[in-house]
């Protein structure tokens, strides 16, 4: 048991991580900790891709002169890198799409971005001027 | 190395290097750029063509990038089933970067026209590189380049609710996509491997590993949600209702389609038949949750006020189908399932097209707004009538043919309560179409305006009440027709997709 829990401790930091980001982007409402807690899932994923890369005693995967030294596993920490660059790209299409609703609804909270889109679908559902100045209020208020 | 070897290699280079110098020639002139946008298309749809007839005569092709041999190197395949799906998306791509023009310039605005062309050829990189690659990380990086693509694509419109849509679909599609990673991270702890190929041959011996068990689930559940099935669906209502009638109709008529596409592989050409059967009862839970989809999503669609919602709605039933087919796996339903990824791109490409016709021409969207429509927009609303009667599932067309093979499917494996579920959602298919067409076709345009226009510049809409003929421009006409006169060809020469789908379910299921 001691060694399913400190033999792979890695697993999980992984797993509790992991859990902690699915938390935030389901349960949080402000916009901002949504993504905050998508980046925490996402580095979760890339924590297990290194910890399944690491052979026991190796060393960085570099061509040493002395043969037979053992050395890890290259392979996951490039296709890593690559989930890294994809998952930058979704916060920062993430970020400016917070920064556009912000400009357009005046706020970053989920409930309040709801109500005001029910008003409009109300009256109008796609209609932007009304609202445009609506915002610019509450902005003012803020 | 001759260019036919490399045309695996340019279906996806074609697209995305205009999607770079597309802005560049933008600068210069726009209506070049357009053009260019068409010809890019047109290109790969071409090669597409080609590839699947290279296909037919000599079998699959294997593209070893930069020289590297697989299972070490990333390979793109052209089997029939990826041949067969890269033509439906080209044609697709194609037909709407035709129509887009007048569409996008009243859609969105002017700066962000070039950007959008741009991205609009990324998110077909995005869609190409799926369906041709034969490794299963590179799947996961296509993945992402077209659910990128898409976010802002939906989120460019006028429309502010489309940030929101777009906002929560980049939220689940994350979700989802994350899972994928992580299955293939499994995969890959497993096998040592990424190639597909040799995943099909090292996974067998390992089938009781629970490693390969979570991989299949998390990339089978990460996929759902891409997909849209039944219980992950919530985001698609809203993208497809906001975004801009040309990216509604894209990601309609192909989005879906290509991740069924990547359902099938990894469920069949990945895993084996074998595996989906026996070891977990994945066609089972996949089985319940397409009938359910199917089920629901026609009841949701009769709620509808909102014409674009209510074809998201559709969408989601028609998923349904394509899940359910590959939920029953026998000849017959993957048939069924597998003609039904290009009868359902004809179908609700159309029903799109028009709608962004309509939208083009009011400004409006609303159900009733297409009261009377019959007179003043003849062909448009007559390619309405025929995506709707093949929704519905009338023969000759051909939401008919998919429909009659999947329940000869489920009768073939003795499933006869199927048949009924096929049944009922037709009839209420017909439930909802039939309101539209009896409003397009047997109603007066109400003289009081109820609705106000639902963009800000329709002047169209503030016009005093017109009776005369007024239809589309052509450039949105004809694809539109095009397409829907495809849904009745097809329907008809039912033969043709068949014959092209045959050997696909024969290479799948290993008959």
């Amino acid at each position: 048991m001691i060694e399913l829990i400190l033999g792979k401790y890695n697993y999980w930091v992984y797993i509790t991580l992991m859990m902690i980001g699915f938390y935030a982007m389901i349960e949080k409402e402000n916009l901002i900790k949504k993504i905050i807690g998508m980046n925490i899932f996402q580095t979760a994923v890339f924590l297990f891709y290194i910890s399944i890369a690491k052979v026991k005693g190796g060393t960085a995967p570099i061509l040493w002169e002395k043969e037979g030294i053992p050395y890890d596993n290259p392979i996951p920490h490039v296709l890593i890198l690559t989930a890294i660059v994809v998952s930058v790209s979704t916060t920062a299409v993430a970020l400016a799409l917070i920064i556009r609703i912000f400009k357009e609804y005046g706020t970053i909270e989920e409930d309040k971005i709801l109500i005001m889109s029910e008003v409009s679908g109300k009256q109008d559902s796609t209609e932007n001027s009304k609202f445009l100045s609506s915002t610019s209020l509450l902005q003012k208020g803020e | 190395m001759t260019l036919t070897e490399s045309l695996p290699i340019l279906v996806i280079i074609i697209p995305l290097i205009s999607a770079i110098i597309i802005p560049l020639i933008g600068r210069i002139d726009k209506s070049i750029a357009f053009a260019f946008v068409i010809s890019a298309n047109f290109l790969s749809f071409i090669i597409s063509i080609s590839l699947l007839n290279t296909v037919m005569e000599t079998g699959r092709i294997s593209y070893w990038l930069g020289g590297w041999e697989p299972p070490w190197g990333i390979e793109y395949v052209v089997d029939y089933l990826s041949g067969f799906v890269l033509v439906i998306v080209s044609f697709i791509a194609f037909i709407i970067s035709v129509y887009a023009k007048k569409s996008v310039e009243m859609e969105v605005e002017g700066e962000k026209i070039l950007p959008f062309y741009s991205i609009y050829m990324l998110l077909v990189t995005g869609f190409m590189g799926m369906i041709i690659t034969g490794d299963i990380f590179n799947l996961y990086v296509f993945i992402e380049i077209s659910a990128l693509a898409g976010y802002a694509l939906i989120a460019i419109g006028k429309k502010r609710a489309a940030l929101i849509a777009s906002y929560n679909y980049l939220v689940l599609g994350t979700i989802g996509a994350t899972f994928i990673l992580l299955g293939i991270g499994y995969l890959y702890m497993a096998t040592g491997t990424l190639n597909m190929a040799d995943l099909r041959e090292r996974l067998p011996m390992l089938y009781d590993s629970k490693v390969v068990l979570t991989a299949f689930a998390f990339i089978t559940v990460g996929l759902s949600l891409k997909l849209a099935l039944f219980p992950f669906h919530i985001w698609l209502p809203n993208v497809y209702n906001h975004a801009p009638s040309v990216v509604s109709a894209l990601m309609a008529a192909t989005s879906a389609k290509v991740i069924a596409y990547v359902l099938v592989r990894i469920m069949f050409s990945v895993f084996t038949m074998k595996f989906d059967l026996e070891v977990v009862p994945v066609t089972k839970i996949l089985l319940f949750l397409s009938v359910i989809a199917i089920i629901a999503g026609s009841v949701l669609a009769i709620a509808q006020t909102n014409i674009k919602r209510m074809l998201a709605y559709s969408s989601i039933g028609q998923i349904g189908y394509i899940v359910l087919g590959i939920a029953i796996s026998n000849q017959l339903s993957m048939t069924g399932s597998l003609i039904h990824l290009l009868n359902h791109a004809l179908m609700k490409g159309t029903l799109f097209l028009v709608v962004g016709a309509v939208v083009y021409k009011t400004g409006m969207e609303d159900i009733s707004s297409l009261k009377g429509m019959g007179k003043k927009m003849p062909f448009t609303m007559a390619a309405f009538t025929i995506g709707a009667l093949s929704m519905i599932g009338v023969p000759l067309t051909v939401g008919f043919v998919s429909k009659w093979y999947l329940a000869l499917g489920a009768l073939k494996a003795g499933m006869w309560f199927l048949v009924f579920i096929i049944l009922v959602s037709s009839l209420l298919n017909a439930v909802y179409f039939w309101r539209v067409i009896e409003g397009i076709y047997f109603h007066q345009k109400p003289k009081v305006r109820s609705q106000k226009s639902t963009t800000k510049d329709s002047i169209e809409s503030l016009k005093p009440e017109i009776q005369n003929q007024d239809d589309a421009p052509v450039g949105m006409l004809i694809p539109t027709l095009i397409l829907a006169g495809l849904c009745i060809v097809f329907g008809i020469a039912a033969f043709i997709p068949v014959s092209v789908v045959t050997p696909i379910v024969n290479m799948l299921l290993e008959v």
